[in-house]
């Protein structure tokens, strides 16, 4: 006996309640003071791009690992003007993007949105909308471990002399020893990256689908370690290269799928089990994404016709 | 909709709604206040204040109650407070040879000056249960000493340097900046100051369990507990624009020194060394841990090979926050079907390419078995 469990067509998350603000914390939680030094990590970052940069990472009232580094990055950054879209996995209703993106409504009282177009900053943990960014935007990623070495060395003292001589061998052999092993670059997701032809950098546990959308990207992109206490930072327009061989050259995932709902091809699909007998349907990690292609009259195998002034509420 | 961790904020707000009902429990039974928590858990409260490097009974009792009795939760719910207090400035030294003493205990010597006093202590009840507490029975209040406590009590340490058995305990620099780990991240090597700062906020059973390995062998160094005492001390603060210091509050203090062997050295005849624990309020056990952990640490310092984990400043300090450990181990919880998914494609394609190497092995068997 198997048990099937409605695919139900996407709707579009119930939009945040107008969120009160609290009073008694300074504009986005922060003190001023510790903004500024937040900043002038943030410029140093940009500075030299892919160095991490030590700062006085404070705690914050979410837990470490949690988003404190991107936290404390956006708020370090946002303006009463800004608008602000918060994504974890891709999608705005996730509960931790939602806790974070209520976080600021309170703190700050900003515009939030679940459109990639419309913010002028976005705050994501583990992707990079499909969505190209403009330069009038930031991206700001939450980061858990910033050291792209730390897999072949723990200790931080080793891998910051290691950055500083740009002895980044032992990576290519961890890399050489995968394809040793497996006949492939086994890394699926937080792939190491060089930046501007220097460090190397890693951008946090994005899948590497979502790499080479890194480089020349027109955004600014911000990375904020809360727990390992460090930011870093790619400029617009910068090169960022995934590290491969000539003979292994580095490759994305792809699938045979496409989106059940929307149909695209093109992006990142999340695989959702349907039942307990195998039953599967992949979905577009970027909800944003394809609201908008399904708005626009795309549609997937499983997907229903949508009329443009249908809003529902998920549960 | 299909994913069930996808979740709006009416499924956050019920949870929130949930956890604050559990926390208030059965409605038959009176609610605990802020103030009995003060009262009548005040190693809890002690605990928390130390860990969450915050000295205030008040605020500890209500994270208690709030955290519905999660200590971890509760030290994390005081330093995300602690965060957003504004700096007026490092107050004195406190001289804990001044302490207003509730209990100070030797174990290098039978008497001392000022003498053994046992204080409020675990250490000499057997651990029954008592079912008078649970008869809610009342509890006579404890007798007093006839005579007050010594003023003298000189700290043991203070006696042992008279005949410079053990090393000097010099501060590094008096009116040098005070380094704060809270403001700026560490680096490596770290000098004892932010060291020491660390293993205060450390989390007791971490820091337990890296004082109990060095006794096991991991980095022994032959600790003697030199002196405990805990009482009270008075707070002083130098403001600038007053020029002199003022009085600004009392403070509960534990503070142990250990006293360890060593050889001696090239340069330095033999003589004890010391290993420092200080908390805020009772914590005994974590005073005790802290001194073990914090001589271990100086091994580099007087030239001891480095071969345990209690030794590592980088494996101790990057470990030992219980806020920061305890965020990022459950940060698990979060969803991570992205990465996952990537991986879930990586191992298809290898099993693939597996499956495919293995069928054209076998074709290749059966046509040379063919060609036979």
């Amino acid at each position: 006996m198997s048990i099937t469990q409605e695919a139900q067509p996407w709707q579009a998350p119930e939009h945040d309640k107008p969120v009160e603000q609290v009073e008694g914390y300074n504009f986005a939680y922060l003190d001023e003071q510790t903004k500024r030094m937040i900043r002038r990590a943030i410029l140093k970052g940009v500075a030299i791009p892919g160095y991490q940069v030590p700062f006085g990472s404070r705690e914050m009232p979410l837990p470490y690992g949690w988003g404190t580094g991107g936290m404390q990055v956006t708020a370090a950054v946002i303006g009463k003007d800004d608008t602000l879209k918060v994504i974890d996995q891709g999608a705005d209703d996730t509960t931790n993007a939602v806790n974070i993106r209520r976080f600021f409504a309170k703190t700050a009282g900003v515009a939030t949105t679940e459109k990639t177009a419309d913010a002028s900053l976005i705050q994501t943990r583990h992707r990079i909308p499909e969505k190209p960014l403009t330069d009038a935007q930031i991206l700001i990623y939450q980061v858990p471990i910033p050291e792209p070495l730390r897999w072949v060395e723990p200790r931080e003292t080793e891998t910051r002399k290691m950055h500083a001589l740009e002895e980044y061998g032992v990576m290519h052999v961890s890399l050489y020893e995968s394809i040793a092993r497996f006949g492939r670059i086994t890394t699926a997701y937080n792939y190491p990256v060089q930046v501007n032809g220097r460090y190397i950098m890693a951008p946090s546990p994005i899948p590497k689908f979502d790499n080479p959308k890194m480089h020349q990207m027109a955004a600014l992109q911000l990375f904020g370690a809360g727990r390992e206490k460090r930011i870093y930072a790619v400029p617009p327009y910068t090169d960022v290269k995934s590290l491969d061989f000539e003979d292994h050259p580095f490759t994305i995932q792809s699938w045979e799928e496409n989106c059940a709902l929307c149909g695209a091809k093109d992006s990142y699909l999340d695989e959702v089990i349907t039942d307990d007998a195998g039953g599967k349907m992949y979905v577009c990690s970027d909800s944003d994404y394809c609201a908008e292609r399904r708005e626009a009259g795309h549609v997937g195998d499983q997907g229903e016709p949508q009329s443009p002034a249908k809003k529902g509420g998920a549960e | 909709m299909y994913v069930a961790v996808k979740g709006g904020d009416k499924a956050i707000e019920n949870s929130l709604r949930y956890l604050a009902d559990v926390r208030r429990g059965d409605r038959r039974v009176p609610e605990l206040t802020v103030q009995q928590i003060r009262e009548q858990l005040p190693l809890a409260v002690d605990r928390v204040m130390t860990e969450g490097a915050l000295y205030d009974p008040d605020l500890a009792a209500l994270a208690i109650k709030q955290a519905n009795g999660d200590i971890q939760e509760a030290v994390f719910l005081l330093r995300a407070y602690r965060t957003t207090l504004p700096r007026f400035g490092a107050s004195q030294a406190i001289d804990t040879g001044a302490m207003q003493i509730r209990r100070r205990i030797s174990a290098t010597y039978k008497d001392l000056p000022g003498g053994q006093i046992l204080g409020p202590s675990f250490d000499y009840t057997h651990r029954l249960l008592d079912f008078t507490l649970a008869a809610n029975g009342e509890t006579p209040e404890a007798p007093k000493s006839e005579e007050p406590v010594a003023d003298g009590m000189p700290r043991v340490a203070d006696i042992l340097d008279h005949e410079g058995l053990i090393e000097l305990d010099l501060p590094d620099d008096e009116d040098g900046p005070v380094p704060d780990l809270t403001r700026d991240s560490v680096t490596f090597p770290a000098d004892r100051a932010t060291r020491l700062q660390n293993l205060a906020r450390g989390d007791e059973g971490f820091l337990l369990a890296l004082g109990y390995s060095t006794q096991r062998g991991f980095g022994n160094n032959h600790p003697f507990a030199g002196e405990i005492r805990m009482g009270e001390l008075a707070i002083t603060f130098e403001p600038e624009e007053l020029g002199f210091e003022i009085e600004i509050g009392e403070i509960t203090v534990t503070e142990c020194q250990m006293v360890n062997q060593f050889k001696g050295s090239a340069k330095v005849p033999p003589q004890f060394t010391r290993g420092y624990g200080l908390t805020f309020g009772h914590c005994e056990r974590k005073a005790m841990s802290m001194a073990l952990v914090d001589r271990a640490l100086r091994a580099k310092e007087f030239g001891e090979e480095i071969t345990a984990p209690a030794q590592d400043e980088e494996f101790v300090l990057y470990h030992s926050d219980n806020v920061e450990a305890s965020g990022f181990v459950q940060h698990l919880k979060l969803p991570h079907y992205v990465d996952f998914q990537g991986e879930l494609v990586t191992v298809r394609e290898l099993r693939k390419e597996i499956e495919a190497r293995e069928a054209a092995e076998l074709t290749d068997d059966d046509e040379l078995a063919a060609a036979e």
